[in-house]
């Protein structure tokens, strides 16, 4: 060794001015995505710690978009709550209108007519396929894909317009009511859903064909955001994401509510809990979904669409202007609003991505003590660092894609 | 429905010195079975359902708190509780008090608890020991209070930046108050 090299060594190295200039990076580097990324859908702010491409670790920073839905449920009567539940998945707003609706219903002890069930079935049915449609075509488009995106979208807004015929509004649907559904299936609206139902199908299948085999596609979600079965439990999964990882746990099966009991369909099983399985859970079960509303629209028979009483819905017109009793019981329901008995009671159902639950505390006033949450993508958000431990940074898109966390819901 | 849970319960956390573990027992509503659980019990009680081989309760798909006011102890923090594998649910209600609301974390048991118990903290306030990152969830670090306490304000601003002064009347355009002025 010269001494030139010599004296050099003993000299510490003296820092570059800029980071540009390194060579390599040695150090971890923190990568900040969000909270206004194209690929963090809402608002969630994921700070990513990189040891070359890898995750070395990844802390989630969420709440831009919470608006206090707890808080503004409390102060406003149960049947107020509803447009606040529209704007929770607002893919599927109806889902989250029938959960609301369901709880309560638990609450109060009532029994809705037969009729109403069928329609809160095949409208929550109807918002699972655009949920799914809406999953598949952003995971295809953020993979490159966009044909699969435009396909998704058009399924997707041809159902809604067969929903807007059906409540009056695109996307805030607020349908379901406390004891049934605000309005009936108008005429030859059965008809017109099922040739909808039709195209949706192709469109589905030509998603299918596009996405299912495709190389590229499937390189970039084959063991890519594993999940183990027992992970997934302990994490809370619930919904697709909890399937994927083989627990053939479906509260329609499981807890049926509504007729879902009477209706003839299978749960989809995945069994490597990737973010390929999480994909064909959502195929599969557009499958199931189409084939439920078929046997609804089959089953339904005309009928009430809420059940006749005065304490909690509203009486006809009619009745309001004509009878004593009517415009009582009008008047108490619009000042004081519906008097849920005092209690508490935890609803739940299954909404496109997990378990929908209410935890209702009611003190015998017109106004929810309590409302609590139970976001389905919840947990599966929460539980993001833990899928995403040693992934590839590009990894991060699709496996945040596949969990389908919606702002709305997640952060209230 | 989980009936046989919550018997067992009772009588396998039964203390006649210090009191029982798990008193209250009643059906819920919908047939979910609920119990109130002492907080110095409560960690044994779910180590307990989820290892056991007859209760298996894999999962916590929600925990929750509510704040009776007026009450005493005046919060409620809430363990719904699933097993898939006997599809069975229960319920436990936990009471803290507002001067001592503290209780051990259940990360240890189900590590799905983590963002519930942290929104607990941040909504109402109650901590939990022994929690892996016991931060705020929604709110941000600065904020004071907790927005979900029943006397925490409904319109209660707590504004990062400074918020813009709103005219007094926000649907007048910008001509004169009357015509012909």
């Amino acid at each position: 060794m010269s001494t030139e090299v010599k004296e050099a060594l003993k000299q510490p190295v003296a820092p570059r001015s800029s980071e540009l200039d390194a060579p390599l990076q040695s150090k971890r580097m923190l990568v900040n995505l969000g909270p206004s990324h194209p690929a963090m859908h809402g608002t969630a702010r994921a700070v990513v710690e990189l040891e070359g491409e890898n995750i070395a670790s990844c802390k989630l920073d969420i709440g831009f978009l919470h608006r206090g839905f707890e808080k503004s449920c409390e102060n406003v009567t149960w049947t107020q709550c509803f447009p606040y539940t529209d704007r929770l998945n607002y893919v599927s707003s109806i889902m989250n209108n029938v959960g609301f609706a369901l709880a309560v219903e638990k609450l109060c002890k009532l029994e809705v007519p037969e009729r109403a069930q069928y329609l809160r079935t095949i409208t929550s049915e109807i918002h699972r396929i655009c949920d799914h449609l809406t999953l598949v075509g952003a995971l295809g488009l953020e993979l490159g894909a966009m044909t699969v995106f435009l396909y998704a979208i058009e399924g997707r807004d041809l159902l809604w317009d067969r929903l807007t015929e059906l409540c009056g509004a695109r996307l805030t649907s607020n349908y379901a009511r406390i004891g049934g559904v605000s309005r009936d299936a108008p005429e030859g609206w059965l008809e017109k859903t099922s040739a909808t139902l039709d195209r949706v199908v192709l469109l589905r299948d030509e998603i299918d064909a596009l996405l299912t085999r495709n190389r590229i596609f499937v390189d970039r979600t084959r063991k890519v955001g594993t999940v183990s079965r027992a992970d997934a439990l302990d994490l809370g999964f619930t919904g697709p994401c909890l399937r994927a990882s083989g627990e053939p746990y479906d509260l329609r099966k499981a807890a049926p509510y509504l007729v879902y009991d009477r209706l003839d369909f299978d749960i989809p099983v995945g069994s490597n809990g990737d973010t390929f399985d999480r994909y064909l859970m959502r195929i599969e079960e557009m499958k199931q979904s189409d084939k439920m509303i078929r046997q609804c629209f089959r089953d339904m028979a005309p009928g009430e669409l809420v059940v006749r009483d005065f304490r909690y819905v509203l009486p006809p017109k009619p009745e309001v202007y004509g009878t004593i009793e009517g415009v009582m019981a009008h008047f108490k329901l619009i000042m004081e609003g519906i008097q849920v008995p005092a209690g508490e009671a935890y609803g739940y159902t299954e909404a496109a991505n997990g378990e929908l639950g209410f935890y209702l505390v009611s003190d015998g006033s017109g106004r929810p003590y309590k409302l609590g949450l139970r976001a389905p993508g919840w947990p599966m958000l929460a539980a993001l660092p833990v899928i995403l431990q040693g992934a590839l940074l590009s990894d991060l898109v699709p496996v945040f894609d596949s969990i389908n966390m919606i702002g709305g819901e997640v952060e209230q | 429905m989980s009936k046989v849970v919550i018997d067992a319960l009772v009588e396998r956390f039964k203390d006649p010195v210090q009191g029982d573990g798990v008193t209250g027992a009643y059906e819920g509503a919908g047939g979910d079975d609920c119990a109130f659980v002492k907080r110095e019990r409560l960690v044994e009680v779910c180590r307990f359902l989820r290892d056991d081989a007859e209760m298996q309760f894999n999962m916590a798909p929600y925990i929750t708190a509510v704040d009776y006011l007026g009450q005493e102890p005046r919060f409620e923090v809430v363990y719904n509780l699933l097993s898939t594998t006997r599809n069975w649910r229960i319920r436990l209600r936990v009471k803290v008090a507002e001067q001592d609301a503290v209780l051990p974390s259940v990360c240890g048991i189900w590590r799905g608890a983590n963002w519930f118990e942290r929104y607990c903290f941040d909504m109402y306030g109650i901590h939990f020991t022994d929690h892996p990152d016991h931060r705020r969830l929604y709110m941000y670090d600065e904020f004071v209070g907790h927005p979900l306490r029943k006397d925490y304000p409904l319109r209660g601003r707590q504004p990062l930046v400074t918020e813009l002064e709103v005219p007094a009347e926000p649907f007048r355009g910008p001509g004169p108050a009357e015509r012909g002025e």
